[in-house]
């Protein structure tokens, strides 16, 4: 593939790596786009947009984890919303289980949303005080009215005891618990209707690190017992070289770098993706003197006004002058390893070894596993 | 730098800068006794960083703002002494407090849209900040200091953004922002609650390399406080880990990572995924959640979470553990025989982390 590639290429080249992948993925994103328009001035006119999410393509294929990560107004939670449709784009496709989902209207979603569930990252304000645990994790039931084998109670109380709650605590409130306890509801309820799949937005980010893990333990027990598939949105690279199979990286709306976990985390091919890992603080006091860090100035350029080509170059320490008038594509460099950059990093020799070009990697992966 | 354990003899003409003696600070609630710190001591030197590890709830903020003499509801009750360079602060007048307040000691706060005023410019705050401490500084004079420190910090156009009130920066520099705020003074004692916690990692290397960088230029005693085990090896030459409003674990920031005594401090470590280690199947979590500071477990409050708390005969129900010294300068507060834990941690932790 070339550098003349245009946004269509990146469609194509998914659905080739699906192919090779057999199985027909269970989300599947096309170029997805979510402006918001910016109104203002005299006549309220419209002064540009916000381009939140600005043309991004993956696929989610069934019981495997992707991670999103990138910084705060990276556009990976605008991104969530959309994919589950809590937020309807203005351009691309978002299929789901090989339907059409982008424009669907509330009516025709309801019985979608049995199948896509979401966990929220704040559990203060995703749950109703107002309301009792059971309440809450029985809403789903009574929305979709789903009949129970023996009754909303006691399914509740199953779900409870799933997600490590007590199910004597069915009539408490929300306030009664702990921040990791909270989470957990948010998750029984999203579990409630057996989803397929579930994205979590920041799950974790919310709690303390001895929780984080048990909340991490959980969603992993969850995923093997009841076969789901995730899409995490986190900022935390540990958090998500923990979870996901598979990882994306997104910066300013556009995803950067989609890798397998080991491939993105060894071999990170984008300068960006470069300086976040370099970025992230090790618990090891020696490394502190040897580690080299790509220290990134400035902040993240406003979504408003996406610098030209490369959204990356003007905090990039390799940006050249084609950075600025071509806008790179996301490019495949060898097994699934897809990066938008003109200069990707590593690519002449260190690349080849340990990453053999075609499907998967056997070695790595099962030592993953 | 940490010396002596627990010594209720006051340490007055010590070497140390900041000494704090079994800090107490107690709320009198509607439901009982919050003990959010419970007897907490240690020393910090002049130019040393002294990093406080803990969940919420283990009074590692209660701790930083007793220091500087915040808590002043009348529902609060300290005892203790804390010395800050030879000047006793909890019997002394709030007065005397409030002139040290921003001008020896100042704080950067975790969130720094809540802890600026939106109505005032940015610089108007810093302004006052430096003039509140120096009285005869003219307000001209005062402006070029709050431009000179917006422009240390690295705020690009410092003598435009002055003007900028707090919305219009951005994350990263209203930290940095609060940061110049609270350097304006030349302050001996600079105490981060949390400093990088809402900010995204590339935003959080660089706020925690300013930090360095200033300690390095101006000299001071920085306590870091923060949940993040990463960040406080970046910064620290000692941490303290506080559980339950007591410190269980002190010592070098090298020697604590590498050969952690207390079984929470191995649990820290191991329920965080660390991206400088070999992917591990499941993460090895603290069962259970952080006690209740009001109803703060007998004995060693660690010990309903603790899954050695069997091996120390019954002792961890009943007895609370003393802060001893295991190696030089190393404490820690667990029952468990220190051979027994080094051999635990030999064989059982670090093979998992």
């Amino acid at each position: 593939m070339t550098d003349t590639q245009s946004s269509q290429g990146k469609g194509t080249q998914g659905t080739a790596r699906l192919r090779k992948s057999a199985a027909q993925p269970l989300l599947r994103v096309t170029d997805l786009e979510r402006h918001f328009p910016v109104k203002g001035g005299l006549l309220r006119g419209n002064r540009g947009a916000v381009r939140a999410v600005d043309g991004i393509s993956f696929s989610v294929n069934p019981g495997e984890t992707l991670g999103v990560v990138g910084e705060s107004g990276c556009g990976k939670s605008t991104m969530g919303r959309l994919v589950t449709r809590l937020d309807e784009p203005t351009g691309g496709k978002v299929e789901f289980e090989g339907q059409d989902i982008t424009h669907l209207s509330a009516g025709r979603l309801r019985p979608l949303r049995k199948d896509i569930q979401i966990i929220f990252q704040d559990p203060y304000s995703s749950l109703n005080p107002r309301h009792t645990v059971g309440t809450i994790v029985g809403a789903p039931f009574r929305l979709q009215k789903v009949a129970t084998e023996h009754g909303v109670k006691r399914a509740v109380q199953d779900l409870l005891e799933l997600c490590g709650l007590n199910p004597e605590h069915y009539n408490r409130y929300p306030h009664e618990f702990s921040g990791g306890q909270r989470q957990r509801i948010g998750i029984a309820r999203a579990l409630a209707l057996k989803p397929k799949m579930v994205v979590a937005d920041e799950p974790v980010s919310a709690l303390d690190v001895s929780i984080q893990a048990q909340v991490v333990n959980l969603l992993d027990d969850l995923q093997r017992e009841l076969g789901l598939t995730y899409l995490i949105i986190a900022h935390d690279l540990s958090v998500v070289r923990h979870v996901s199979d598979r990882v994306a990286v997104m910066y300013l709306g556009k995803i950067v770098e989609i890798a397998d976990r080991e491939a993105l985390y060894r071999n990170p091919a984008h300068p960006y993706t470069n300086a976040l890992l370099s970025a992230v603080p090790v618990p090891d006091p020696r490394r502190k003197e040897r580690r080299e860090r790509i220290l990134l100035t400035g902040d993240v350029p406003s979504p408003l006004n996406p610098p030209s080509g490369c959204r990356f170059r003007t905090r990039c320490w390799k940006a050249q002058e084609v950075c600025a008038t071509t806008e790179p594509p996301l490019a495949e460099l060898a097994g699934g390893h897809q990066v938008a950059c003109h200069f990707p990093e590593g690519q002449e020799g260190s690349e080849g070894q340990g990453r053999p070009a075609g499907e998967g990697e056997p070695t790595d992966a099962a030592a993953a596993e | 730098m940490i010396v002596e354990p627990v010594t209720d003899s006051v340490a007055e003409g010590s070497a140390s800068f900041l000494s704090v003696r079994d800090l107490r600070i107690h709320f009198d609630t509607d439901d009982g006794l919050v003990k959010s710190v419970d007897g907490v001591s240690f020393d910090l030197a002049r130019g040393k960083t002294l990093g406080i590890v803990g969940e919420s709830g283990s009074g590692k903020s209660v701790t930083s703002m007793g220091i500087m003499g915040l808590h002043r509801s009348k529902r609060a009750r300290i005892s203790g002494e804390i010395w800050l360079d030879g000047q006793e602060l909890v019997a002394a007048q709030p007065d005397q407090v409030r002139r040290l307040r921003g001008r020896s000691m100042a704080m950067i706060f975790q969130d720094p849209l809540t802890a600026m005023h939106p109505y005032y410019t940015v610089g108007a705050q810093i302004i006052e900040a430096y003039r509140v401490h120096h009285p005869e500084a003219s307000k001209k004079a005062a402006r070029t200091r709050a431009i000179e420190m917006l422009a240390r910090v690295g705020i690009p156009q410092p003598d435009r953004r002055v003007d900028d009130y707090p919305h219009q920066f951005s994350g990263g520099m209203r930290q940095r922002a609060m940061i110049a705020m609270a350097l304006v003074n030349d302050p001996s004692l600079l105490i981060a609650d949390e400093p990088t916690t809402a900010l995204d990692v590339t935003v959080q290397a660089q706020i925690l390399d300013l930090i360095r960088d200033l300690q390095e230029e101006f000299g001071s005693a920085v306590i870091i406080i923060t949940h993040d085990l990463g960040v406080v090896a970046e910064l620290a030459d000692d941490i303290m880990v506080m559980y339950g409003g007591r410190c269980v674990e002190r010592g070098p920031a090298a020697t604590l990572f590498d050969n952690p005594e207390h079984p929470y401090t191995w649990g820290l470590l191991g329920s965080m995924p660390r991206l400088d280690r070999e992917l591990q199947d499941r993460l090895v979590p603290v069962k259970g959640s952080p006690p209740s500071l009001i109803n703060v477990p007998s004995g060693c409050a660690f010990h309903p979470r603790c899954p050695y708390a069997e091996q120390t005969g019954g002792r961890s129900m009943t007895d609370r553990p003393v802060l001893a010294e295991v190696t030089p300068g190393h404490h820690a507060a667990c029952h468990l025989p220190a051979a027994e834990r080094h051999r635990i941690f030999a064989e059982e932790i670090a093979p998992r982390l």
